[in-house]
């Protein structure tokens, strides 16, 4: 079989080509003027522009309280779902998944004119629900995974050893669901920084997210100053990414 | 009580996830231009949209036929180049199988849009002619990594005796190969397959960088553009309820009867 590790050869061409060295000509791009010479004129441009800089901190911000409070909703839900007790089936499970399978574009049009039909007005609120409902499902699957795959007779233990339900839920439980939580943490909090038709739709245009800068950039042929922007996402990825020591597991948790 | 209360939350929450849902669902039978406004009972737009005979927008028809064909190839090619890879992999030592893991991960880890921007960063600096094929390619590039991720479990579970007995017994190595690894894997292929086109359908970003200005519209582009111009094609809710409705048969059909399965197996 000693050969048979050659196979991978294709796939890691591919990778060079199609992944390694598009990332590195972002990094290129962002450090050139239009010109082609070295400068650093597109990452200083980004740190005194007012409007990008508050962009950027909004999308943090509503990424950060998306983030939240998909965990908040979701993880109960997985919960009540991993939970024999409560849910039987695993056709309710995929409700849940369902959604996803229709497009994210049309469902949050269609979430857009629902709240203008209800009197609500677009901005913060709405861009902040029709979040979370788009990302809700990409919370909910990873943990119900891992909890649905978790074994029991740890909490169990616990119990019998004296904890109160609720405290082994807290040191147990929880604890061990953490590759599922980090897994859709990976999965919300990322898309929501760098989601652009979303927001756009959701709020009547009215708050710009950080995807939406790169892409009018981009489109209106401003390369470099785009590649810039685009640049300092792959810092925040790269720094997320540290973070997450489990990475192995909680990808193995997506699937 | 815990009961009562657990299957309410869950309820609650499917009863928020659908609403929109619904709501195209409900509207898809009256023939408003707008959407949320009702003129009467009609099955107008659905006899529009099954006889494309749509107000000058039939190009709705060919999105739609981009769509699914973009993605049958670009999950096709992802499957046949991700098994071969996750093989490799699984026969790799050492630090060159992290290197490879971890570039395999990059693309999972990356939000759409600097996928989508680094390519067309790419397709830019090569001054390769955006279309088609630069799609086909991108959305090859953000697919495979799952198919990977489907295929290598299964080779950790297969016993590596099997394939080294096909030879001993006189199999030549490509017998061996398709009679007994590829079976193996099969599994592993589908599951893979289907995860890779149902990520090629329902992508944005990437498809909006990457399709040049040659006029290629998906079914998310054109939402977009369609959305952008102010009102959306009214044929479009008829469309989504019908794609909803197949995806929801489905996908009942397919975990009742691996509920059976499971059930079936227990008694056993």
């Amino acid at each position: 079989m000693g050969k048979r590790s050659n196979w991978s050869i294709p796939y890691v061409v591919f990778l060079v080509f199609f992944v390694v060295l598009p990332l590195v000509l972002v990094m290129v791009y962002a450090f050139q003027d239009s010109q082609g010479h070295f400068t650093l004129g597109n990452l200083a441009k980004f740190f005194t522009d007012k409007d990008a800089l508050s962009t950027f901190a909004v999308s943090i911000e509503v990424a950060l309280e998306n983030t939240a409070l998909c965990i908040l909703l979701g993880y109960p839900a997985a919960w009540i779902l991993a939970n024999k007790q409560y849910n039987k089936s695993a056709v309710t499970i995929v409700l849940f998944i369902m959604p996803m399978w229709i497009n994210a574009l049309m469902r949050t049009l269609a979430t857009a004119q629902l709240f203008t039909m209800l009197g609500v007005t677009l901005g913060k609120g709405t861009l902040l629900f029709g979040m979370v409902y788009d990302y809700l499902p990409f919370m909910i699957y990873p943990i119900y995974n891992v909890l649905a795959k978790m074994d029991k007779s740890y909490a169990e233990a616990a119990v019998d050893l004296g904890a109160t339900p609720w405290k082994a839920f807290w040191k147990v439980t929880v604890p061990l669901s953490m590759p599922g939580v980090t897994s859709g943490i990976l999965m919300v909090f990322m898309p929501t920084v760098s989601t652009f038709a979303i927001s756009e739709f959701l709020t009547n245009n009215k708050i710009k997210l950080f995807g939406t800068i790169i892409q009018e950039n981009i489109n209106s042929s401003m390369w470099n100053y785009g590649a810039a922007l685009a640049f300092i996402m792959l810092i925040i990825i790269g720094i997320t990414t540290l973070f997450d020591k489990d990475k192995e597991q909680a990808e193995g948790a997506l699937i | 009580m815990g009961k009562f209360f657990a299957r309410l939350y869950l309820w609650i929450l499917l009863i928020l996830l659908y609403a929109p849902l619904v709501f195209i669902a409900v509207f898809s039978f009256t023939e408003s231009k707008v959407l949320g406004s009702w003129e009467g009972f009609s099955t107008h737009l659905y006899r529009n949209l099954l006889t494309g005979q749509m107000q000058g927008n039939a190009s709705l028809l060919a999105a739609v036929e981009n769509t699914v064909l973009i993605a049958l190839i670009a999950a096709a090619f992802s499957t046949l180049l991700g098994t071969v890879a996750a093989i490799g992999i699984h026969n790799l030592k050492g630090r060159k199988k992290k290197v490879v893991s971890f570039l395999n991960n990059i693309p999972m880890i990356n939000p759409d849009i600097i996928t989508g921007v680094s390519l067309f960063l790419l397709f830019v600096f090569l001054h390769f002619s955006q279309g088609y094929v630069t799609v086909i390619l991108a959305h090859i590039t953000f697919c495979t990594p799952y198919v990977v991720l489907s295929v290598l479990p299964k080779l950790q579970q297969m016993n590596p005796n099997i394939y080294e007995a096909a030879l001993d017994l006189g199999a030549t190595p490509s017998q061996a190969l398709w009679k007994v690894l590829v079976p193996e894997l099969k599994p592993g292929m589908v599951s893979g397959f289907i995860l890779a086109f149902t990520m090629s359908l329902d992508d944005f970003a990437v498809t909006f960088f990457t399709r040049g200005t040659i006029g290629l519209d998906t079914l998310s582009t054109y939402i977009y553009t369609d959305a952008r111009k102010g009102g959306l094609t009214p044929e479009l809710r008829p469309l989504m309820t019908l794609i909803f409705l197949v995806i929801l048969i489905l996908l009942v059909i397919i975990n009742v009867r691996q509920d059976r399965l499971q059930k079936q197996n227990e008694n056993k």
